[in-house]
């Protein structure tokens, strides 16, 4: 939980939420999180952990999946939002920007952009000022605006998600796993792009990555996720220099390279630890 | 062997003609299909169903005429007068509005996320059961379609060949050919579905719920995701794909009167989609206009008696099946269709 003296405004409140597929596979076994207003907060955690159930806990495209939150709270600027429809969702300011990437193959960069757009109800110039601040923010679909989303490359894919998403003119965006599937390089751009979004925009990110070196450099704060439950919790930089996250996650440790002898050891404390 | 010629070339319009009345029905399946990947097999049952709305509303029959002379021992059947055909339409247009929002609130809304296969089973459902609930409300008798609006100067769906071109063409053979017979009422036909393609093409392309509509068609979780609902979509393919059946029930309903087989123009459609592909507007029109064109001049050739002299056979009937022969050649080597949807394959 968040410690009550810094002042920030929390925007989201997660707390230990439950979330069962079908009605018999418990997938989420009390998440707790929390979103600062022009925050980003990482949400770490290997495959399967449930970060990308969490987020979809939070923007309600879980019901569509037969997942449902069976436990605990759901809170947007103290208000309870797990009931609400994501149409409804979207036009309160929380828009997800889904993993895998998602875009609409066989609309051109400039209509996908354009669909972020549908639930807005401020007029056709606001729009277009904010379809020129996504093409100020990502130069490379400019050049592409006219050419079928499902023909571009897998970087421009990513970003065609994300713009779309900034087109509904969002508070918060939630953002699953951006960089799968990218190069280095370009995870390096499109984390660059959305700490400017942040800083200069004022939109705050949830994210979901299994990068966890690179999510946390740029990240506010961090949560840790093993098999549906929150592990570990802190300021990003702390957590970049707990023994436990460098060990386990980032690859890292005090001794040098780990030989596979004490695999035995490094599976018991980390069952310990969840 | 002008004329024969010249016969052979009316066989073909009449063809297209024939063709651009199948693709009316393709139509509607279309823009279905491409929104929410459903096959609705009751496409021709809503034909059938608008068609019979209309009529029924036109001549002021009660709905459930025969249920209420049954439990209450009436002999009631009209109210007792007449709509005009144009309000009729309106009013026939908002049944079938209200027919969509009850099979997404009653059927679509339970099946979200599920195989296409099960969704398919539904629409057969729903055909069968729509096709007794049009009988139990207006009647399975035969019914006449008259679309005669006084007030703006229109008799009526017109009727026989057009003498206009009949006479135009006559010169064109020799003493014994009279001219090209098309149908008053396929040209007509022809105009109509032309203009519906050219209304929902330009909607699709250029409205914001258009996009939608493509983006859903695209994309089902992702378009929630920006907000787009699913179930509003839906709401108004539905709604779009029963004013379609609409249109394509009166027109075949004026070819051959509304009853029960004008549902199975569904089966005619089937190979037109094959060919056209499942989710291109343009696809169904020109898929219909080949299989229109193409059985008609089979026809013509292999039932003539030149055919007969060259191959020692001839063949009648061949339109029964033609369409469904051209659609599995086309099943084998071109199995999105003529203008199906490009399958994307980034390399």
């Amino acid at each position: 939980m968040l410690d009550t003296g810094d002042n920030t405004e929390v925007l989201l409140d997660v707390n230990n939420i439950e979330v069962i597929y079908s009605s018999v596979i418990l997938v989420l076994k009390g998440v707790s999180l929390t979103l600062d207003k022009g925050g980003i907060t990482a949400l770490l955690g290997g495959n399967g952990a449930g970060k990308t159930t969490t987020l979809k806990a939070i923007s309600n495209l879980l019901r569509a999946e037969r997942g449902d939150v069976t436990k605990g709270s759901i809170t947007y600027r103290g208000k309870p939002i797990d009931r609400l429809d994501p149409a409804t969702l979207v036009k309160s300011g929380v828009i997800q920007v889904m993993e895998g990437r998602h875009v609409f193959e066989h609309l051109t960069v400039d209509e996908n952009l354009m669909t972020g757009a549908y639930t807005r109800r401020d007029g056709k110039a606001a729009i277009k000022q904010s379809l020129d601040l996504v093409y100020n923010y990502f130069p490379r679909l400019k050049d592409r605006r006219k050419s079928l989303a499902g023909y571009t490359s897998g970087g421009e894919q990513q970003m065609v998600a994300i713009g779309r998403a900034l087109m509904s003119n969002p508070e918060t965006v939630l953002l699953d796993e951006p960089s799968m599937g990218l190069a280095p390089q370009l995870v390096e751009e499109i984390f660059g792009i959305v700490k400017n979004l942040n800083e200069v925009e004022g939109v705050s990110f949830l994210i979901a990555e299994q990068n966890t070196n690179v999510a946390l450099r740029f990240a506010h704060k961090g949560f840790i996720l093993e098999s549906g439950r929150v592990v570990m919790e802190g300021p990003a930089d702390e957590l970049r220099e707990n023994p436990d996250v460098k060990e386990f996650y980032l690859g890292m440790s005090d001794k040098g390279r780990k030989s596979f002898r004490d695999v035995r050891s490094y599976r018991r404390r980390k069952r310990w630890l969840s | 062997m002008l004329d024969q010629f010249l016969y052979g070339i009316e066989a073909a319009m009449n063809g297209l003609m024939t063709g651009i009345m199948y693709s009316l029905v393709a139509l509607g399946f279309v823009l279905i299909f491409k929104a929410s990947g459903v096959f609705n097999y009751a496409q021709g049952v809503m034909a059938l169903f608008g068609a019979m709305t209309l009529v029924s509303i036109q001549k002021g029959q009660i709905p459930f005429y025969h249920l209420i002379n049954a439990t209450f021992g009436t002999d009631i059947k009209y109210f007792g007068w007449e709509v005009p055909a144009l309000l009729a339409i309106l009013l026939t247009v908002c049944v079938m509005i209200l027919f969509a929002w009850l099979v997404e609130r009653l059927l679509l809304k339970f099946l979200i996320n599920q195989d296409p296969v099960i969704l398919f089973m539904a629409t057969i459902g729903l055909a069968y059961f729509m096709e007794g609930f049009g009988d139990l409300m207006w009647g399975s008798d035969l019914k006449v379609i008259d679309m005669a609006m006084p007030a703006l100067g229109i008799p009526g769906l017109p009727q026989g060949g057009s003498l206009f071109i009949e006479n135009a063409t006559s010169g064109l053979g020799t003493d014994r050919f009279f001219g090209f017979f098309i149908d008053k009422l396929d040209i007509t036909a022809a105009i109509i579905a032309t203009m519906l393609v050219v209304v929902l093409t330009v909607f699709s392309q250029y409205s914001k719920t258009g996009r939608a509509l493509r983006a859903v068609a695209d994309d089902h979780q992702a378009a929630m995701s920006v907000g787009i609902s699913l179930r509003t979509i839906w709401v108004i393919v539905w709604s779009i794909a029963g004013v379609v059946a609409l249109v394509a029930g009166i027109m075949w309903g004026a070819k051959s009167g509304v009853q029960f087989s004008l549902s199975l123009i569904t089966l005619k459609a089937l190979p037109v989609l094959m060919l056209g592909g499942f989710t291109s507007i343009p696809g169904a029109i020109i898929g219909g206009m080949i299989i229109g064109v193409g059985e008609k001049v089979f026809e013509f050739i292999v039932s003539s008696s030149w055919f007969g002299d060259a191959m020692g056979f001839t063949m009648n009937a061949t339109e029964n099946w033609f369409a469904y022969v051209l659609a599995l050649i086309f099943l084998v080597f071109r199995p999105q269709g003529l203008f199906g949807e490009k399958i994307i394959e980034r390399v």
